[in-house]
């Protein structure tokens, strides 16, 4: 088997398996509230719905409310697609940088937050001016929980990065215990999930990412929440490349691409079932608190940062 | 406190000079209606805010058919009910004369008036005098200006035409000409299915300065529909003055006609409509706890309130035909009677619902993110509840502690010791803490009652009294208290009906408690409140 075959095998599982892991995070949820939930098909079957449906615009909609839901999608595929979940040297993997990585979804988030505010709606600039606030102080917590890792690694090359982790033996390095916290804050927030913002509700004014998309429809719309559920699906996989990536396959070949996809679906459900049990037994924070939960991942990054000069560089 | 008459209102009055005379046309003794001059409309509502009384409402009634005097036209009244914690209820009605009916405005004394003065505008064409808010309620740009609806000059058979130009005028919404300051429009079409309002913040940031509520999108004209219906009709309507009240409203309802009649319903009776009215305010109860911590995101309670809800009101549904308990009443007395295997059951089920409610309760109290959401947040002060005269729950929180069941003792609560739940520091967390013991008290009332249920017959026949007769009644529904006014006209159908939800007060609350609260809690706050748009639009 090719390489290139397995790397678009691997962008087009990505995007497909992301409203199943949107749906598994939903059912899981469900069930911890003993309820039934609407199954693990449900996404897929809202955006099926939403692709038949008419695009309704407002009179006053610019190119750039049209634009966005393709830019957004494709930059969040892109950028999902540059992240190993299978095999690690993929003909991709020298572009496969985590700050560009961060900068496509940068680009994402820069057309979703003009669309919000090209209606001219008070929710839309509302949910524009919360994500561009949130987004301001979790990029750099994002990038310093990274950049923990890439010390050891010399490199912001996530395979790279890969490479480094599974060639060196399995130690407690404090630093990565640091770095691992931070991610997975910043995560829960970069992905819009409880206790930072609500994913299900209905109340317009506590939305934050759901806010600017309130006057979508139709494919818009489809393209819009498609692009979310890879950004979620996204994040846990970089958090699995980054600090528990055995199983990835290091040959392209067939055996080892099953085993890989197993791990990966595997540590996957793990992952969402934390995450389902983080949502059901929170409330949402107070909005005036996010900055401090997000200047907390900041400051934990940076401690790892920190412990890694300390304890853990050779001199 | 005398139940045969009330003259307690009438003498302090009179010691300040305002002549008042007894109706003899209006029934309860108890709680009278006296006839003032117009001129002492203003200086009489004074009086009574300072001997500590409160607002129940004003609205207004034109002389039904039957009071016309040939030649003359119709005599045009303006009501005013207001209710002391010990002195009870009293009625004022004065005549407005002439072409032009003007009356003095007394919304400087009770603040909570100047809502339902300006639906007499609306809807009467009275030029209230001196009022702070001389824009229209009801009356929205739609309506054509010369449209009174209540007036029976009005045609209600044919459809109204709007006016081009009063469309193109906008609402006169609270300016807000700041720089840093902007506008958020809420509604009336909301992201999720929730009734239709409007509400127009003002906000810094994330903070809002000020919250301004337009109202009336769900108008239906209920007390012009209900007009010339007889009482077995009407209550059916009273009955969906608001959905989630109906054991409340149809119970003040009927309870007007029955004071109006002058008819008793059988003890029995009483007690099944205590039962019924507990049983609402639990299933509510528990319904909005749930929503409240569903709006913060914590969707656990929500699923287990929306459960024990289910339960009740699948019980509803055996026992008394209808799963929210509309149409379990009828004048004189209940629909259902309830044998003793269906006693037992219901008694069986307010237990355990009221002890699975407690267990919610602990996981409520000891989630720290949950809490961290309630406490604090939107904060009515002791002196603003009592000024806007709060009523039910959220009077409760905010130490203002009206409840008809014990203000009133309508049987069957003038047999039971009613305690009330008595919060003072007035936010979302102390709402909530005031509904979890209202569901507790609620469980210990309807055991009380349904051990002690009397036997006997559950409906007592209604004979309708003569033109002109009017009922007063004032029933403590979940939300707080309802007060209804039945006038009968001629051939046994009622002439007017007014009715006052609770809501039509506590949305003057919400409006300051969301004031320096972050625009996102509004959401939290409101559903703390969770006032109805359909009973305060009618």
């Amino acid at each position: 088997m090719s390489s290139i075959f397995i790397q678009i095998l691997q962008a087009i599982l990505m995007v497909l398996l992301a409203p199943l892991a949107a749906g598994f995070v939903a059912t899981v949820k469900a069930r911890l509230q003993n309820r039934r939930g609407a199954g693990v098909l449900q996404p897929w079957r809202n955006i099926r719905k939403l692709f038949t449906k008419e695009v309704v615009l407002a009179d006053h909609a610019s190119w750039i409310f049209r634009f966005a839901p393709y830019v957004v999608f494709t930059a969040t595929v892109m950028a999902a697609s540059v992240v190993p979940s299978l095999l690690l040297d993929t003909p991709l993997s020298l572009t496969a940088d985590v700050i560009a990585l961060v900068a496509l979804l940068g680009l994402a988030r820069f057309f979703l937050a003009l669309a919000g505010m090209d209606i001219g709606t008070a929710f839309g600039g509302m949910g524009a001016s919360r994500e561009m606030t949130f987004s301001a102080l979790a990029e750099p917590a994002m990038l310093m929980s990274v950049f923990v890792l890439s010390l050891s690694a010399q490199s912001t090359n996530l395979t790279t990065m890969i490479h480094h982790i599974l060639s060196t033996p399995l130690l407690i390095q404090p630093s990565i215990a640091f770095a691992l916290v931070a991610m997975l804050m910043i995560a829960v927030a970069e992905t819009g999930r409880i206790p930072i913002d609500n994913p299900t509700t209905h109340l317009e004014l506590t939305m934050i990412h759901e806010a600017m998309l309130l006057e979508y429809s139709g494919r818009h719309l489809a393209l819009m929440e498609w692009a979310s559920m890879v950004k979620l699906l996204l994040f846990a996989t970089l958090i699995i490349d980054l600090f528990i990536p055995w199983g990835l396959s290091l040959e392209a070949d067939a055996l080892g691409i099953i085993l890989a996809l197993i791990f990966w679906i595997l540590k996957l459900a793990l992952l969402f079932i934390v995450l389902a049990t983080l949502e059901t037994s929170l409330a949402k924070l107070r909005m005036f608190e996010v900055p401090q939960y997000l200047g907390t991942a900041f400051v934990l990054a940076f401690l790892g940062m920190m412990i890694h000069y300390m304890l853990e560089v050779q001199l | 406190m005398s139940l045969l008459s009330n003259t307690w209102f009438a003498e302090r009055l009179g010691d300040h000079g305002i002549h008042s005379e007894y109706l003899e046309d209006h029934h309860p003794a108890h709680m009278p209606c006296l006839e003032i001059r117009r001129l002492d409309w203003a200086h009489a509502a004074e009086e009574a805010k300072r001997l500590g009384m409160r607002l129940v409402a004003i609205w207004a009634a034109e002389a039904g058919k039957h009071d016309v005097k040939a030649g003359k036209r119709r005599a045009l009244y303006t009501y005013m009910a207001l209710a002391h914690p010990e002195h009870r209820h009293a009625l004022l009605r004065t005549e407005l004369r002439g072409d032009n009916p003007q009356i003095h405005s007394i919304s400087q004394h009770y603040i909570a008036a100047y809502r339902m003065e300006r639906t007499m505008q609306d809807m009467f064409d009275i030029d209230v005098m001196d009022t702070p808010d001389n824009r229209p309620w009801l009356k929205h740009e739609h309506w054509p200006e010369s449209a009174y609806g209540l007036l029976h000059t009005f045609d209600s058979k044919t459809p109204l035409q709007s006016d081009p130009e009063r469309l193109d005028v906008d609402y006169d919404y609270v300016p807000c000409d700041s720089e840093c300051a902007y506008e958020i429009s809420v509604g009336p079409v909301h992201a999720g299915i929730i009734e239709p309002g409007h509400f127009r913040f003002h906000a810094v940031g994330e903070k809002i300065l000020n919250m301004e509520e337009r109202l009336g999108y769900v108008h239906k004209g209920i007390e012009r529909a209900m007009k010339g219906r007889t009482a077995s009709d009407g209550l059916k309507l009273a009955a969906r003055v608001s959905g989630d009240a109906t054991v409340g409203h149809a119970w003040s309802f009927a309870q007007a006609c029955e004071y109006a009649a002058d008819i008793n319903i059988p003890a029995r009776a009483s007690y099944i409509r205590g039962v019924l009215c507990e049983r609402e305010r639990i299933a509510n109860h528990i319904g909005d706890i749930g929503a409240i911590c569903n709006d913060a995101a914590f969707a656990f309670m929500h699923g287990q309130c929306a459960r024990l809800r289910e339960d009740m009101a699948r019980l509803h549904k055996e026992a008394f035909g209808h799963r929210l308990l509309m149409d379990s009443l009828v004048i004189g007395g209940v629909a259902h009677d309830i044998d003793d295997a269906t006693c037992q059951k219901i008694m069986q089920q307010t237990l355990d619902i009221a002890e699975e409610v407690e267990r919610l309760r602990d996981i409520y109290a000891d989630t720290a993110s949950i809490q961290q959401r309630v406490i604090g947040a939107g904060i009515v002060s002791i002196e603003d509840a009592k000024d806007i005269g709060l009523l039910g729950f959220v009077g409760r929180a905010s130490g203002h502690y009206p409840d008809e069941r014990i203000e009133e003792a309508y049987a069957p609560y003038d047999a039971l010791n009613i305690t009330i739940p008595t919060g003072k520091l007035g936010g979302v967390s102390t709402r909530v803490w005031v509904r979890f013991e209202e569901i507790a008290n609620a469980s210990r009332i309807i055991i009380q009652l349904l051990e002690q249920l009397p036997k006997g017959n559950i409906q007592t026949p209604w004979t309708a009294p003569e033109a002109g007769m009017s009922g007063f009644a004032s029933i403590e529904s979940w939300r707080g208290e309802i007060a209804a006014w039945v006038r009968f006209g001629v051939d046994e159908k009622i002439d007017r009906y007014f009715v006052r939800d609770p809501s039509a007060i506590n949305w003057l609350g919400l409006e300051l408690a969301v004031r320096t609260v972050p625009v996102p809690d509004f959401p939290l706050v409101n559903k703390s409140f969770n006032c109805s748009y359909a009973g305060n639009d009618l």
